[in-house]
């Protein structure tokens, strides 16, 4: 795996390149979510450069050349994006903790670890503090006015309590607790729907998926896997969406513009370190990815299952390395076989 | 074989959690809370120390043959034995952790002392190399449900009561006003995460004596060399 890094440079480029292709869905969610975005990135990158330089002293690394490379700063943007906004500060630095010295430094460092950092930080948060990391604040125009900042401050330095009226559940989780509404029923009843998915979730997915294609375009990340964990979720949610009765399980739209799909399938998936090396390797996992996500959110207990369909399938990747490798490509490693 | 060996083989060296890794089960699922750790560590000493006595007494009559069987019936017969005693002083806390007490059977530790230790020793080294192996399983549950009971409940000290009887119901210590904690560290992943690093603690600190020893040894040697 550290093939990939060979050329230092180029790691640091594309790490570059990254967070230049995130930075439309970046803006995009301190638009319509506040505030309290911008810290999250900020206090993310900052802790992730912190432990990944507190840890490298203790191993007795060069401190400077792997803080260069960007990827804890990339691991940082990552966790910054996709926590909810209004999570105090001493969470996000949980989160940076786990993501950087467990996920990835206890694993061996930059190109060593098996899961992707930044989803092993949220998913210790979400299964550590499950009602934090389920309260998002209500989209900008669906309150009346927006959190002030010194409010907002207070929140994230947990001085103050969340005051009511700023918050709301997810357009996800609201439609998977509908009670036996059909589609249109909540789209017409419940508060925060837009056109295919909620209001400003639909937004910020769409920025990710322009985002995203420049990275593609730029061939820094391949489409293979992308094309393939959209296609199987879509096709799952076209298997299920049964005409948007009372069992239904939501549009493909509604699946592809909704939650964190575009900024997993963009920008987590594509981690070349903890993804395959193989295009079929690739399109396996991709489309395990997209299966999973869509059974997580569908019939799992929690409504968003990115984090985990991706821990789940990074577990896959040396598996598939293996079995996807050309024959004659690598003829040691069938020798051993 | 001198006693001071075999306390220190038991509490640090050769411990059965940290060295050995054996009886990860019960350690890693029943040290949610002090209380339940000490209650299944206690339950632990007393059968490993009351086993390998009994099994140094007849280590001259058992036969080569017979032998495994009969440390394990020896063993489950004590493990019974508290068992019923817990249920008997302390019923609530048998609810909770029944299952462990009677897993103790299956707990490697406890055959592999009657086998490599007690079958081999005299009585009174046997039952104290049962008491220092139980005491240093002990020691680490009790840490592992100290730090999981702090981080993940945010108090200490909780529900001691149903192990120490009603004088003990004001020891608890909340530390957190909401009782939310760190969810992680109740849950299983959490307890493999912190076994891990104690074992890389107890790793760090062995290196840290093995260096200082090492500079002793030297400091000795010039010392001798020096005087005539």
């Amino acid at each position: 795996m550290i093939s990939k890094y060979k050329n230092k440079l180029n790691s640091q480029k594309i790490m570059y390149a990254v967070c230049l292709a995130a930075l439309p869905g970046c803006l995009t969610t301190i638009w319509f979510f506040g505030y309290g975005v911008i810290i999250n990135l900020f206090s993310a990158i900052l802790f992730a450069m912190l432990f990944e330089a507190l840890i490298l002293r203790v191993r007795n690394k060069s401190i400077t050349a792997t803080l260069k490379d960007g990827s804890a700063a990339v691991t940082g943007v990552l966790l910054g994006l996709s926590l909810p906004p209004l999570i105090p500060v001493w969470m996000v630095c949980v989160a940076c903790f786990f993501a950087i010295v467990f996920a990835k430094q206890l694993y061996g460092g930059v190109g060593q670890n098996l899961f992707n950092p930044a989803m092993v930080g949220y998913v210790i948060l979400l299964i550590s503090f499950p009602l934090a990391m389920s309260t998002w604040p209500a989209p900008r125009g669906l309150v009346e006015s927006p959190m002030e900042f010194v409010a907002l401050l207070g929140i994230k330095l947990s001085m103050v309590n969340m005051p009511d009226g700023f918050t709301m559940a997810t357009p996800l989780d609201i439609v998977r607790h509908r009670q036996g509404l059909t589609i249109n029923e909540v789209w017409q009843t419940a508060n925060g729907f837009g056109s295919v998915s909620g209001k400003g979730w639909e937004w910020i997915n769409f920025a990710y998926l322009a985002g995203g294609s420049f990275l593609v375009f730029l061939g820094i990340c391949r489409w293979q896997v992308i094309a393939a964990m959209l296609a199987t979720l879509g096709v799952l949610a076209a298997a299920f969406y049964d005409g948007g009765s009372s069992l239904s399980t939501g549009s493909p739209m509604m699946h592809w513009f909704g939650g964190a799909t575009m900024l997993c399938a963009f920008f987590i998936m594509t981690d070349p370190v903890t993804a395959p090396d193989t295009t079929r390797g690739l399109i396996i996992f991709g489309v395990g990815t997209g299966m999973l996500i869509f059974i997580i959110r569908v019939w799992g207990a929690y409504p968003e299952g990115v984090a985990f369909a991706i821990l789940l399938m990074n577990m896959t990747t040396p598996l598939l390395n293996r079995l996807t490798q050309p024959e004659a490509a690598n003829p040691k490693d069938q020798a051993n076989l | 074989m001198t006693s001071k060996q075999i306390i220190q083989d038991g509490l640090w060296s050769n411990n059965p959690a940290l060295v050995q890794l054996l009886g990860l089960c019960p350690l890693l699922a029943v040290s949610n809370t002090v209380a339940t750790s000490l209650g299944l560590g206690l339950a632990t000493v007393m059968v490993l120390g009351a086993s390998n006595c009994l099994v140094a007494l007849i280590r001259n009559q058992v036969d080569e043959a017979t032998r495994l069987p009969l440390f394990i019936l020896i063993i489950a017969g004590f493990v019974t034995c508290v068992d019923l005693a817990m249920q008997a002083w302390s019923f609530e806390l048998h609810q909770r952790i029944s299952l462990f007490i009677a897993l103790i059977v299956t707990n490697c530790t406890l055959l592999g002392r009657a086998e490599s230790f007690a079958s081999k020793n005299p009585v009174i080294y046997s039952l104290l190399d049962g008491l220092m192996m139980g005491t240093g399983f002990l020691l680490v549950l009790l840490a592992m449900g100290f730090c999981r009971e702090l981080l993940g409940h945010g108090t200490l000290f909780s529900q001691m009561d149903l192990l120490f009887g009603d004088t003990a119901k004001n020891w608890t210590i909340q530390f957190t006003t909401d009782g939310q904690g760190f969810l992680l560290a109740v849950l299983p992943p959490g307890a493999f995460m912190l076994m891990g690093l104690f074992l890389a603690l107890k790793n760090i600190v062995d290196e840290r004596l093995l260096v200082s020893a090492r500079a002793r040894d030297i400091q000795r040697v010039r010392i001798d060399l020096r005087t005539p």
